[in-house]
């Protein structure tokens, strides 16, 4: 029997191995995120995978203030990655308040809490 | 709605209990309350309701809980859980249910203990899958996003959304069913705690317990009830997303599309408009719905706000009865953007009452500005 794979199983395996894969769409050619089993922008259903270029930029970012003692502050930002697909993350490697609109960064697969996870961090120089 | 339905059905009952904290009583107590409440001043009884329009936080029924707890058999019932805008979609629903007979007294009603019940902002809402690794905190997070880009596209400032919640904590100050009525001055809410960037825990809504509910029923039998009627002429909703990740504008809400059909089918614009009550779960709320109901251009929100000019003796009344973030906010606030619309049209507001309201417009917001539904409320002069 084939085994059926869903469209965030698809997704959560890429993410295990490493990579951010987008669905596509063959009959418009957009990008769309999260992952579904029909194109959210003409609504066909013939899907491919792409992997991400791992570019992206900072759409919008706040800081979720927390005490100290409870780890402290941390980001949380929209990324718009170059697919042109946006999604939740965070920006690490600078302070959380340092994090700006507009930010050119790198978009990775880190992990948080043992699983992973897109992460951004930003674009050297 | 269309023009079909203007004037049709009009608000005879408004109601409210536990305001601020209802201390011992559950979620459903304060909703009976305020359900009675209306019904008396619509000179009605619960026996008189056929059509139930209730959502709450508490179960994943509350509109059958409701009305077993109220001990009616409703003839219709919509339970349409979109957020806060709930109760304002539900004046389009009983509407149309009035207007063809599906029932001939619609109670629209809603209550809340969670000031008392746990200190916080109730949630039944699983965190979305594809957000919930990131830890943002429901719903500031979304919105603390919403205002930094927007501070980003148009230059609108910290001081700007202070005067939102400074204005409104002024008209809270002439109301004494608002929860907080102290002073707060624009540094105030400057220096108060950070919570999520760019808003501190003064640029967002109260967390309090309270209950609301409406009574409707169809114009002609409008006219027998004690209190003038106050006409629905125009309602619509629209929504763009459910997860704020979803959201394609951060500074562009869908009450855009709201409101021009709900001014369509009222057949007026927002210059003709006395009054304004907009749901204010924090303060860059007022200034996204005051541009994209039409009030001012995009863009152009945090001037018009700036310094009084949406507080008693501005350019605008916006949230007279102190609104979210100073009357009272349990939850799901929306349903008292109409009851203090309501209010203000039929002469008996509890705070500030203005001079000649003829024209209202009551905006709810529902999820993390997710769902937009604006309605239009006028007096018998405006027929
Ligand atoms: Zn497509």
């Amino acid at each position: 029997m084939q085994e059926i794979t869903g469209s965030d199983q698809t997704f959560r395996r890429a993410l295990a191995n490493g990579e951010i894969a987008l669905p596509k769409c063959d009959s418009c050619g957009k990008f769309h995120f999260f992952p579904r089993v029909v194109c959210p922008h003409c609504h066909e259903t013939a899907l491919s995978w792409r992997r991400a270029s791992g570019r992206g930029e900072v759409y919008t970012t706040t800081v979720v203030r927390r005490r100290s003692e409870q780890g402290g502050d941390y980001n949380i930002c929209m990324v718009e990655l170059e697919e042109g697909v946006r999604m939740m993350s965070r920006v690490e490697g600078i302070a959380p308040a340092d994090v700006t609109i507009g930010m050119a960064v790198t978009v990775y697969v880190g992990e948080i809490d043992g699983q992973p996870a897109v992460l951004c961090r930003p674009v050297e120089g | 709605m269309t023009g079909d339905l203007r004037g049709k059905a009009a608000i005879v009952g408004t109601g409210h209990a536990g305001f601020g904290e209802a201390r011992g009583l559950t979620a459903y107590d304060v909703m009976a309350q305020a359900g009675l409440a209306a019904v008396a001043d619509a000179g009605l009884s619960l026996a008189d309701v056929d059509g139930l329009f209730c959502t709450m936080m508490e179960d994943s029924m509350p509109a059958l809980m409701a009305a077993e707890y109220l001990g009616i058999q409703p003839r219709f019932v919509d339970g349409t859980m979109t957020g806060g805008s709930s109760f304002v979609n539900y004046l389009t629903s009983a509407a149309m249910a009035l207007d063809v007979g599906l029932c001939d007294v619609a109670l629209i009603v809603y209550g809340s203990n969670q000031r008392t019940a746990s200190g916080r902002l109730v949630t039944a809402s699983r965190p979305p899958e594809y957000e919930a690794p990131y830890k943002p905190r429901y719903p500031i997070s979304a919105y603390a996003m919403a205002a930094a880009r927007h501070m980003h596209e148009y230059g609108t400032t910290r001081e700007q959304l202070a005067d939102v919640a400074v204005a409104a904590r002024a008209w809270a100050q002439h109301n004494p069913e608002a929860f907080e009525r102290g002073p707060l001055s624009r540094e105030d809410v400057l220096a108060a705690r950070m919570v999520g960037d760019p808003l501190t825990v003064r640029d967002c809504c109260l967390v309090t317990d309270g209950g609301g509910a409406i009574v409707m029923v169809r114009a002609d039998r409008a006219r027998d009830c004690p209190k003038p009627p106050v006409y629905l002429l125009g309602s619509a909703a629209a929504s763009s997303h459910r997860q704020i990740s979803q959201m394609r504008d951060f500074s562009t809400t869908a009450a855009r599309e709201s409101g021009a059909q709900a001014f369509a089918a009222a057949g007026v614009a927002p210059g003709d408009i006395d009054l304004v009550e907009l749901y204010d779960a924090f303060t860059i709320n007022t200034i996204l719905f005051l541009e994209d109901l039409g009030f001012c251009a995009k863009g152009e929100g945090g001037a018009f706000v700036e310094g009084g000019r949406i507080a008693p003796g501005g350019v605008l009344p916006v949230n007279t009865n102190g609104g979210g973030l100073s009357c009272v906010h349990p939850g799901m606030y929306g349903i008292f953007t109409v009851i203090e619309a309501a209010r203000q049209i039929r002469g008996d507001a509890p705070g500030q009452q203005l001079e000649n309201i003829d024209l209202a417009l009551a905006h709810g917001n529902g999820g993390v500005l997710s769902s937009q539904v604006t309605a239009i409320l006028g007096s018998g002069n405006t027929l």
